[in-house]
């Protein structure tokens, strides 16, 4: 039953990159601008580069990226759960969320800086404060639409409550969970590059900006590239995990 | 022995209250199979969330063997009209969740062997309920209530989902292990048909609020070729006389 990535998908994604290439080459051709490259050239200069001078970054943006997902899945997971079986919980804590969300937290970043300084922890915070809410009401929302008639199984059987987290609440959400991150990731990621263009000389956000600011398209471009490649990466393997947790589907 | 006084049960709805259940006494003799018929939304189901223990929020006495209902301490066996498999198990998990649940040794032992190859289920082991029939699905459930060796087995309308020559075989197949062990048993039907071929007791049903109607003995429970007797359309008769008139 589990089907890892089937071979239509992996033609369609080669399909689109393939497209999107070409689009690219073809306007680097018509426009020839400095500020559009050919893909060509970028390509080649990432396989230059990549090692000596894009690594190190790649590195520190993924560290950052997992490390606030991981945080955010941590908290907002079983605040979620909490939320959504308890209905008192719920009904404290969904107003002050419900306030809260469309608050631009990105415009939070002056206080979260003045308060935390301008090193890793502001730029976690951010990314958890921005993700964590889609996560919380995600979970909430999945253990809500539990029928109850699934609890009456266990119920029945004199099941406890930490019984029925983990033989119902947890398996039954998993999968909305998942979806929830994958959601999340797109959103991890804009924030990640906007919080490294400032307070650190690591991490692709940073290499960007520091390519333009050197007039570097090459690099430029690499950086967004390899940016690009590091999200789709994290994307397949919540979509392998998604595959493999809910092959019951 | 289940004793049941004076079980009235309300539905708290937005605006309004709903008497579910109004002062139903009864009592189960242990050992025995009890079919519960009455008409739709007469709360035969409510009364089974009860004797299961889902539901709490009820007046009068319920007991099992003198004591209140825990489903902690009772095995109680729950048998659902649409089969209460949890879908992200395969049949071998759902199979053991009773027993698992009940932190008894894990793991199947002869008797649940023999209960899978009698249910001819022993094959699908590692499905998922989605790739399942209805019929294969019920007899899952069937075979996780009786793996768990219930004191009190509770059956809401198990067969009525399945097509009549499937319902007809599961039917069969259920009197046959029951009378292995049994087990205490209240089935909820709405079938006569169902009532007279499963019950040793019949309980009727009042239209809601659910009452006893009457209680009667099932002369044919158990007779050979039961369908085909006089004695059976003598007896299905006067039920269906029972079931159908007023007061």
């Amino acid at each position: 039953m589990i089907k890892v990535f089937s071979k239509e998908k992996w033609r369609g994604a080669l399909y689109g990159f393939l497209a999107l290439i070409i689009f690219w080459y073809i306007l680097s051709l018509i426009l020839k601008l400095p500020i559009i490259p050919s893909p060509v050239a970028v390509f080649i200069n990432i396989i230059q580069i990549f090692k000596s001078e894009i690594a190190v970054h790649v590195f520190y943006s993924l560290g950052r990226i997992l490390k606030g997902i991981a945080i955010s899945i941590m908290l907002g997971v079983p605040l979620g759960f909490i939320m959504g079986y308890f209905e008192k919980v719920d009904k404290i804590l969904s107003p002050l969320m419900y306030f809260s969300y469309p608050i631009p937290k990105i415009a939070l970043l002056p206080i979260i800086m003045v308060l935390f300084g301008l090193g890793e922890a502001s730029k976690l915070i951010m990314i958890v404060l921005i993700i964590i809410f889609q996560i919380i009401i995600t979970s909430r929302d999945t253990v809500k639409d539990i029928p109850q008639g699934t609890f009456y199984s266990l119920q029945s059987l004199g099941a406890s409550k930490l019984q029925v987290f983990t033989e119902i609440i947890i398996p039954a959400s998993l999968s909305e969970v998942l979806t929830a991150t994958r959601l999340a990731l797109g959103t991890a990621i804009s924030i990640l590059f906007f919080t490294e263009t400032f307070g650190t000389e690591y991490g692709m956000g940073y290499f960007i900006m520091d390519s333009w600011m050197r007039v570097n398209y090459l690099d430029m471009y690499s950086g967004i590239i390899v940016l690009s490649f590091m999200g789709f990466c994290l994307f397949i393997l919540i979509d392998i995990a998604e595959n493999y947790v809910c092959s019951w589907r | 022995m289940i004793k049941i006084r004076d079980l009235s049960v309300k539905y708290h709805g937005k605006n309004n209250e709903t008497l579910a259940l109004d002062k139903l006494s009864v009592d189960i003799g242990a050992g025995d199979i009890y079919t519960f018929i009455g008409p739709s939304g007469c709360g035969k189901s409510t009364l089974l969330y009860v004797l299961s223990g889902i539901l709490n929020d009820y007046t009068g006495n319920v007991s099992i063997d003198g004591r209140n209902i825990d489903p902690k301490t009772k095995r109680i066996g729950l048998i659902l009209q649409h089969y209460g498999l949890l879908p992200w198990k395969n049949v071998y998990q759902n199979v053991l969740l009773g027993v698992k649940i009940k932190k008894d040794k894990q793991g199947l032992d002869e008797y649940s062997h023999y209960i899978l190859k009698k249910l001819e289920i022993d094959t699908l082991l590692d499905r998922y309920p989605k790739e399942l029939s209805g019929g294969q699905q019920q007899r899952v459930a069937i075979a996780r209530a009786f793996i768990l060796k219930p004191d009190l087995l509770l059956m809401d309308e198990p067969f009525s989902a399945l097509d009549a020559i499937t319902r007809e075989k599961m039917q069969e197949l259920f009197l046959e292990i029951w009378q292995q062990n049994r087990v205490t048993t209240v089935f909820i039907t709405h079938s006569v048909d169902e009532a007279l071929y499963l019950g040793s007791k019949i309980v009727v049903l009042s239209p809601a609020p659910g009452k006893v109607k009457k209680i009667l003995e099932n002369r044919c429970f158990q007779l050979d070729n039961l369908r085909t007797r006089d004695e059976y359309y003598a007896m299905s008769m006067q039920l269906r006389e029972i079931v159908s008139s007023k007061g």
